[in-house]
């Protein structure tokens, strides 16, 4: 047989490098992507005492915060994602699990770590001092290079588009729920108080009723975007109660 | 490399010629990075071969490289190799280096501590490590707090007490200090009386006929000033109403203020308006017992500790 490879057969036609460029390429994606749908346990189940998940995906004010906090671009300093590692468990606590990021879209791992890691940070500073910081990072921490965010406190959280953002969600797999049976769906897995919470009809009254509540910004008179982004803040990494488990717990599911 | 070399070499081109007379040399590549780039490609076999590796139906393969790590109960375990497995031995290992330490600590009360100078050492070091990690952003570095904001923890003046007990209280589940707003129930002339009084208390002159006023309205039940301050007005630890006669301010901006006019308003604003952003967060989920005892004795050598 006579078959002489030449590379110019490749080069000078423009359709087929295309082809074997794009099937080079979808290799090395179907490798890593399509196991993810397979495997069971990379995605470790993390239940209460009463079988319910605690991992929850965000309530509707937590989840403007959220977009706030890509708008801002507080990802291109902040990761959230403490790696298994001796130095970051000293310092952030408990390695991140896949769990708690399966409602992220997209996930703010992050790889840029300009400060610290923010995987941890829910209920671990008050309110006050996420509003001042925030605002006035250096009036907290003197050698800060965290830019000022002042605009936060003063602009009204828009609100107008709420449903949309969360259908959006559910359209790529959140469990946030439309439809009765969806929502009895979710009480079954997270419990009433919480599938309340993710029931996209009552959006708009739960959103309010939180940032009343949790008064974040620590100013009454309207909610901001700083209520969402703070209350957003103080969930982060708060939803696994980790005292529940052995510390090696979560190495049996790798 | 030189035109003339180039040209002396008979290297081959890739055979075709675009705009007529352009062609392409066809430079075999180096031997040592063709080399290199075979070994990369056995250094990943190897790699498959001992790490977790390849998916396959609905796991994957282990690898054969193995771990052995202590699990919680104390039971040696082995499995095979995984980042988690891997944190678990090397925690085992700074456990196992600072568990006699943090036994001693565990163990001893806090006086005996004090006066043990291979604990003070660990403590003077671990402590700094635990406060900057967690405490300094609102305490700063030093412990010298605030004003308006976060209390002096290296002073001798204490909202909450200055004891071991109270201190490891207020770092285990947190304090909210709460003090009502005045506003409503109270006469802007019986505010500003009442401030006189308040910083007549700790020395600054003031007009005597309001802060005299004043007295009466502080020990009154229309006030109630003293039911929290207390009736010496030297505060009451337990609920952490602070000292009002020992020239320390937290909330009441009067140390930066120079004339009298600014103090007072600083004073009138926190009867005026109350206080209810004291938030020190609870330790007690975030932080082991021992850490939290490493901490306690840290901000009671920090200068000011009962
Ligand atoms: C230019 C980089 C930069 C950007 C952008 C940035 N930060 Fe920071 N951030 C820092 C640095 C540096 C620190 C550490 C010093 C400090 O506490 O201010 C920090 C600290 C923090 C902390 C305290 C973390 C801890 O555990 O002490 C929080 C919370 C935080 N940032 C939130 C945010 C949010 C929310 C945004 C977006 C609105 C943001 N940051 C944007 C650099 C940045
Ligand atoms: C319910 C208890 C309570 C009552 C009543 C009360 N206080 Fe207070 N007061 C507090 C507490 C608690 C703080 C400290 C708050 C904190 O640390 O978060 C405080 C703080 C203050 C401060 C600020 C001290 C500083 O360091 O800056 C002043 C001044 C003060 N009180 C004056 C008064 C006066 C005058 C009255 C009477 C009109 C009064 N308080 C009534 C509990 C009370
Ligand atoms: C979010 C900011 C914040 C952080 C972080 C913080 N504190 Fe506090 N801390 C406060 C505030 C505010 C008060 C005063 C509470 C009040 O006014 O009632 C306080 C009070 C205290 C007191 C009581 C002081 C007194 O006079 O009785 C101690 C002790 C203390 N903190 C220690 C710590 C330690 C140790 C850490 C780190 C583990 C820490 N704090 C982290 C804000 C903070």
């Amino acid at each position: 047989m006579n078959f002489n490879f030449k590379h110019e057969w490749i080069e000078t036609n423009v359709g087929l490098l295309l082809v074997l460029t794009m099937v080079a390429i979808s290799i090395g994606g179907l490798v890593e992507i399509a196991p993810l749908f397979l495997i069971k346990n990379t995605v470790e189940t993390v239940k209460d005492a009463k079988g319910l998940e605690t991992i929850r995906p965000y309530t509707a004010l937590e989840s403007r915060g959220r977009d706030i906090y890509v708008r801002e671009g507080c990802y291109t300093c902040h990761s959230q994602m403490i790696r298994p590692l001796k130095d970051e468990a000293v310092r952030y606590g408990h390695y991140s699990l896949a769990a708690e990021s399966q409602y992220d879209h997209p996930f703010q791992w992050g790889s840029k770590r300009t400060g610290p890691d923010l995987a941890r940070v829910g209920k671990k500073y008050s309110n006050e001092w996420q509003v001042q910081h925030l605002i006035a990072p250096r009036s907290m921490v003197p050698e800060s290079v965290m830019p000022n965010y002042p605009w936060l406190l003063s602009t009204p959280l828009d609100t107008s588009d709420l449903v949309d953002r969360l259908r959006a969600q559910r359209a790529v797999g959140v469990p946030y729920s439309l439809t009765e049976i969806e929502y009895q769906n979710n009480v079954k897995r997270f419990g009433e108080a919480v599938a309340q919470q993710l029931h996209i009809p009552n959006a708009q009254q739960n959103l309010v009723k939180q940032a009343e509540e949790g008064n974040f910004d620590g100013d009454r008179s309207n909610i901001t975007e700083l209520d969402a982004l703070i209350a957003y803040l103080q969930v982060l990494g708060t939803m696994v109660d980790f005292s529940q488990y052995d510390s090696d717990h979560f190495v049996t599911f790798r | 490399m030189s035109k003339d070399k180039m040209q002396s070499q008979a290297v081959q081109t890739t055979g075709h010629a675009w705009d007529g007379d352009l062609q392409e040399y066809n430079n075999p590549l180096p031997r040592w990075w063709v080399w290199t780039f075979y070994l990369t490609i056995l250094f990943a076999i190897l790699y498959w071969i001992w790490f977790p590796a390849w998916p396959v139906a609905k796991g994957y393969t282990p690898g054969v490289g193995k771990i052995t790590y202590v699990d919680a109960k104390g039971v040696a375990q082995t499995t095979h190799w995984n980042t988690r497995a891997d944190l678990m031995r090397e925690m085992n290992g700074l456990a196992a280096i600072q568990k006699p330490f943090f036994d001693k600590v565990a163990a001893q009360p806090y006086a005996a501590i004090a006066k043990d100078p291979e604990l003070n050492n660990f403590i003077a070091s671990a402590g700094n490590q635990l406060f900057a990690d967690n405490c300094a952003t609102c305490h700063q570095a030093g412990g010298q707090g605030k004003i308006g904001f976060f209390p002096n923890l290296a002073d001798d003046d204490w909202l909450y007490g200055g004891q071991f007990d109270k201190i490891q209280e207020t770092v285990t589940q947190g304090r909210r200090g709460y003090m009502p707003p005045f506003g409503e129930a109270l006469s802007t002339a019986q505010i500003d009386q009442l401030a006189n009084y308040v910083l007549s208390l700790s020395g600054e002159k003031m007009d005597a006929a309001k802060a005299e006023t004043g007295k009466a309205l502080f020990h009154s039940e229309t006030a109630g000033c003293f039911y929290c301050h207390g009736d010496d007005a030297r505060g009451r630890q337990v609920i952490g109403a602070p000292n009002l006669t020992d020239k320390i301010w937290l909330w009441a901006n009067v140390p930066n203020a120079d004339a009298p006019s600014i103090k007072l308003a600083a004073v009138k604003n926190v009867i005026q308006n109350g206080l209810n952003k004291g938030v020190m967060p609870a330790w007690g989920q975030r932080l082991t017992p021992e850490q939290i005892k490493v901490l306690t004795v840290y901000v009671h050598e920090l200068g000011g500790g009962k």
